[in-house]
């Protein structure tokens, strides 16, 4: 017999937590025990108090998914809202990389222009090496990624996507 | 705000809290709250035989009082030992808080002795949980842990308390207003969506109701506003395993159980029906079968408290959350302001009445008075028996468990106690303790197969040091019947390791613990052997030997439809394709 997957349309959510103990392994859990995908998920604390983080959490699934994904976490203890940002509309969404890259020669003068193009800072040098800060939606910093592997990529280090509503308002 | 020592605060915050009875068993991590309880007789404290017993006597608790259980364990072991009946209060949606010991802060992380993660390893069959690292946090701690426990959809939650905590002098504290933060769940139903539900009701040529547990959660006002409905629209109405009790069985409204075990003429009319008003019910896979034929011509009206239920398994039509006592309330106040009359459903009744007569739940018997006992008469025998007695019964899992809720007629909530969602064998008999605990005046019987009584059968012994008067009716067919009937049905009768070899003589164990034990052969015995059970003060087991190769029907094989249903022995063909063997 067949054991068949399903795939769909990729969401970003924004969920706020009680910043507290067990709020992550919680998350994490519910998605690997009900089966839903996370393709990227970022935490940190948001408030001057340290009581509320914000996780965003990049994943994929046809639509009911997505909305049991929302109606589980929504009825989690911990958590406070739950946004499904690609539903709402317009939002920027940004990740940061460190690219390093090795090399001398033509290779290394390929990276620092390409990394130009991409406005990727050089964050540390070394005479046979760069260290490169991308910052940008997922896809810039893939297409970059994918251009330094022709150019000597060692090691690479993601952050993960934040996400933000655009206009005035807050969540 | 009083100074005291964190044991002292969590029986204070119990005593608050309004709890009568805690089930648990101790050791080391949990002395401090052992010896609290030593000084405050107004908790009665049920020393069990194996934790996973007290969290089920504990759900029993819940289920007939409809105030949550409460258990207490020590760490490591002890916790474990209770993850099965967290999980099972999960599933079926029952309020209760586990107080489980931990090795002091000091020593967590460290393997210290009988060290545990409780809170990892509880993380997802709880509602919630909590590790409480301060003993001023325990008062608020204790109060919010009820709360979650008992707003919204109910469920169980973990409070693991570090020893040192527990011996540590801080301040007991209650908060001024139990609300939590984030969690508040929608109880009054949207406007809106009841009077987009009415309408559909109103006009509905041939409406079902099909309700659930979430009716027997919502107390039993919510049960007085389902009869009330149902009685000004006239409309048929079947329920879930998990919400028998709800409507009363007598009432030919009722059509009896739907799902893989219920009847054809329930199965039938979801199949056929216009309108579907799901009450309660969260459209379980038991129930549903196969989803791309379940209810093809309805349109779905879902009332439930929790958002992640609707639209889970089955897409609807309107969607009304919030608490079904009070959906049902603004249903019945909506239906009467529009000044909606009952349609004529004659057309509708008549097709039901033509499901009917194929009498699905008849089963073949001899009749004499040496006959073999068939499992199904057994069961209406002792419904018989007990007619006018208002018996509490709980299940084991199994054939007798879908035997029982096919042929014991319930006419209010609360009294039907079984372990539905996670379908756990030994769930019974524990059951029925916390039962008969929380109601010392009633006829609590245990209907069980010998071989999940054997799962939790040491409780024997918490029912003689109490002297409760638990009733224990094993349908003994000497087989784990409901495997034994998939083997037959998807296995050609390979019988593998589903013999329960090496009984017990019941009889002679019953003695051992001093209860009365009797044994029931033939059908000339049957009904004078249940009235000597109902007779007999004290606890009892009867071990009432059955037919043993009996099988359950009606039964919609895994994966097919509800008009696929297997009525009766003869339609069976013993063989399967492998999609439907790997369904369970
Ligand atoms: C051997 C075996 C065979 C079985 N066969 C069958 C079968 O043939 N038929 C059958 O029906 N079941 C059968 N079951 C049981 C089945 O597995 C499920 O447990 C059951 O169908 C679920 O019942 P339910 O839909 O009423 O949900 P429950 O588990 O009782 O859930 C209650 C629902 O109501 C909601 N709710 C809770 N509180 C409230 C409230 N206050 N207001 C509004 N909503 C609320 C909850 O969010 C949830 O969605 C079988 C089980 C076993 C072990
Ligand atoms: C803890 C646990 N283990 C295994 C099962 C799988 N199972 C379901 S029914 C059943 C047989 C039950 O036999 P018995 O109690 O004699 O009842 P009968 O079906 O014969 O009425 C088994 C093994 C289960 N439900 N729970």
């Amino acid at each position: 017999m067949k054991i068949t997957t399903e795939t769909g349309e990729r969401h970003v959510l924004a969920v706020t937590v009680d910043n507290e103990a067990g709020v992550l392994a919680k998350i994490t859990g519910l998605f690997t025990a009900r089966g839903y995908n996370i393709e990227s998920l970022t935490v940190a604390d948001i408030t001057a108090d340290h009581a509320l983080s914000r996780i965003t959490i990049v994943t994929s699934g046809p639509p009911p998914i997505i909305d049991q994904i929302i109606a589980q976490l929504d009825r989690l203890v911990p958590v406070h809202k739950v946004t499904d940002l690609t539903d709402q509309g317009a939002h920027v969404e940004r990740e940061i990389a460190l690219v390093k890259v090795a090399g001398t020669g033509d290779k290394r003068i390929e990276a620092l222009r390409l990394a130009d193009v991409f406005r990727a800072k050089v964050v540390d040098t070394t005479i046979n090496s760069f260290i490169f800060e991308i910052t940008g939606n997922s896809e810039k910093v893939d297409r970059f990624i994918a251009l330094m592997r022709e150019c000597g990529l060692v090691e690479v280090g993601r952050t993960g996507v934040v996400a933000i509503a655009r206009g005035a308002e807050a969540l | 705000m009083t100074e005291m020592s964190g044991a002292d605060m969590v029986v204070q915050a119990l005593v608050d809290l309004g709890v009568d009875t805690v089930f648990g068993y101790p050791g080391g991590a949990v002395l401090p709250i052992y010896d609290a309880l030593f000084n405050h007789p107004q908790i009665k404290h049920i020393l069990v035989r194996h934790e996973q017993a007290a969290t089920h006597a504990a759900e029993g608790y819940a289920r007939v009082t409809g105030r949550p259980g409460v258990v207490l364990v020590t760490s490591g072991p002890g916790a474990t030992n209770a993850v099965t009946g967290i999980t099972d209060a999960l599933l079926d949606s029952i309020p209760m808080i586990v107080l489980t010991g931990q090795v002091p802060t000091t020593l967590i992380g460290t393997d210290a002795f009988q060290e545990c993660d409780t809170v990892g390893i509880t993380r997802h069959c709880t509602k919630h949980n909590y590790l409480v690292m301060d003993p001023d946090r325990l008062g608020p701690i204790l109060h919010e842990a009820f709360y979650i426990a008992t707003h919204g959809r109910p469920g169980p939650v973990v409070i693991d308390i570090p020893k040192n905590v527990q011996v540590a002098v801080g301040t007991y504290s209650v908060p001024a207003r139990i609300e939590h933060q984030s969690y508040r769940p929608q109880v009054e139903p949207d406007a809106a969506a009841i009077a987009e539900a009415i309408e559909l009701i109103a006009a509905a040529e041939r409406p079902i109701f099909y309700t659930g547990g979430g009716v027997i959660n919502a107390g039993p006002d919510a049960s007085a506003a389902l009869r009330q409905l149902v009685g000004l629209t006239g409309a048929p109405i079947t329920s879930t395993l998990m919400g028998l009790g709800a409507f009363p069985s007598d009432d030919p409204k009722w059509l009896g159980m739907l799902g893989m075990h219920g009847t054809y003429e329930s199965n039938m009319a979801m199949n056929r029906a216009d309108l579907i008003i799901a009450v309660g019910a969260r459209f379980d896979d038991r129930v549903t079968g196969r989803l791309d034929a379940f209810a093809p011509h309805a349109k779905k009206i879902h009332i439930d408290i929790d958002r992640s239920s609707i639209n889970k398994i089955v897409p609807v039509d309107v969607a009304v959350l919030g608490d079904a006592g009070r959906a049902l309330d603004a249903l019945i106040a909506a239906w009467q302001d529009k000044g909606h009359k009952a349609r004529d459903l004659g057309e509708w009744w008549r097709r039901i009445d033509g499901w009917r007569a194929a009498r699905c739940l008849d089963f073949p018997e001899k009749k004499d008075a040496a006959a073999e006992i068939m499992p199904q008469r057994a069961v209406k025998a002792l419904f018989e028996a007990t007619r006018g007695r208002d018996p509490i019964i709980t299940t084991e899992v199994g054939q007798h468990q879908m035997w029982a809720a096919q042929h014991f007629g319930f006419s209010a909530p609360n009294r039907w106690l079984t372990s539905g969602g996670l379908g756990t064998m030994g769930y019974g008999f524990p059951a029925a303790v916390g039962a008969q605990i929380a109601r010392p005046d009633r006829l609590v019987i245990c209907i069980a197969g010998e071989a999940s009584l054997q799962m939790n059968i040491q409780e024997m012994g918490t029912v003689s040091q109490y002297r409760l008067p638990v009733k224990i009716f094993i349908l003994n067919n000497e087989w784990m019947g409901m495997v034994r009937q998939w083997q037959e049905l998807t296995y050609e009768s390979r019988y593998s390791n589903s013999y329960s070899d090496s009984l017990p003589d019941f009889v002679k164990l019953a003695e051992a613990y001093g209860w009365t034990g009797m044994r029931i052969d033939t059908l000339g015995e049957l009904e004078e052997g249940i009235q000597t059970m109902l007779d007999t003060p004290g606890p009892v087991i009867v071990d009432c030997r059955v037919a043993k190769l009996a099988n359950c029907f009606p039964m919609i094989p895994s994966g097919a439809a509800h008009t696929d249903m297997i009525l009766q022995p003869s339609d069976v063909t013993g063989t399967m394709d492998d999609e439907a063997k790997a369904l369970v």
